[in-house]
């Protein structure tokens, strides 16, 4: 028996914002998009256990999710360096992540603990709810509240919003060159 | 219900950034190390203002959206239209 379409064009409708998930997570687009189609092989090996009607995206980004973070556990090295090997990748290859106008925020970004990163980008650009986003992450709504709460702090701390003007390409430029001496 | 998240994860219009509900800092669950202090008064700097939490908002959804924009990769689509004319077990 063949998938049913309607299934099908759930899963290819949530692929963007599935991209935009694992870069986010992977700070890469290539590893992003390898993490991507892994994930896509693994739901549609085993869609019989998605429940139709329930939530596809979440569902999905559970399963990304899941496998980001065992391939991490696998690879030691990065698991320690995480954070940094991340700010690495965003400099060396900004064309690849998206645009310069989003540099510092992306730096910005990079600087969280990955729990606080990934909670904010859940909730705050994939439109997840609170319960959903706990529901992915396989914690408490209470945490989830808590550290997008202490990573918007942080943004706005990174970024120094205090004035319209500081969020513009120079601060962004000054933010890439000054990350240079953070190794 | 199920169908609100999948347009949620589609349109990317509205957020659960703006209309902050006060959450306060503290949540029941999270270690009480990083609780603010004793104190049950917020200081004003100690939330972040509307205007500061709008534009880290919309930073990130214009950082996400430029990847949701690019739509589907070819590889991938092919990819999931293969499997899917595949026999299900």
């Amino acid at each position: 028996m063949k998938l049913d379409p309607a299934i099908r064009d759930q899963v290819l409708a949530t692929v963007p914002s599935l991209r935009a998930f694992a870069i986010s997570l992977c700070g890469n687009i290539d590893r992003a998009d390898d993490l991507v189609q892994e994930t896509l092989l693994r739901a549609l090996a085993h869609i019989d256990s998605f429940q139709p009607g329930t939530n596809m995206p979440a569902w999905l980004f559970t399963i990304l999710r899941n496998l980001f973070r065992s391939e991490y556990r696998k690879r030691r090295r990065e698991v320690e360096d995480a954070d940094g090997r991340y700010a690495e990748t965003l400099k060396s290859h900004p064309e690849q992540t998206g645009r310069v106008e989003f540099e510092e925020f992306r730096a910005a970004l990079a600087k969280l603990p990955a729990d606080q990163r990934e909670a904010l980008i859940l909730v705050g650009a994939s439109g997840f709810s609170y319960d959903d986003a706990a529901a992915i992450c396989g914690c408490a709504v209470g945490t989830i509240k808590s550290r997008v709460n202490r990573a918007r702090t942080r943004l706005a701390d990174l970024l120094a919003i205090d004035g319209v003007d500081d969020f513009g390409p120079d601060r962004a430029t000054r933010a890439v060159l000054a990350g240079g001496g953070r190794s | 219900m199920g169908d609100r998240g999948k347009d949620d994860a589609m349109k990317h219009r509205r957020t659960n950034l703006e209309p902050v509900e006060p959450v306060t800092e503290r949540p029941e669950t999270d270690d009480p190390m990083n609780r603010p202090a004793a104190s049950s008064t917020h200081k004003p700097e100690a939330r972040l203002g509307r205007e500061v939490q709008a534009r880290i908002g919309q930073q990130l959804r214009a950082m996400y959206n430029d990847v949701v924009n690019q739509g589907v990769p070819q590889h991938l689509s092919d990819l999931v239209r293969r499997l899917s004319d595949q026999d299900q077990d």
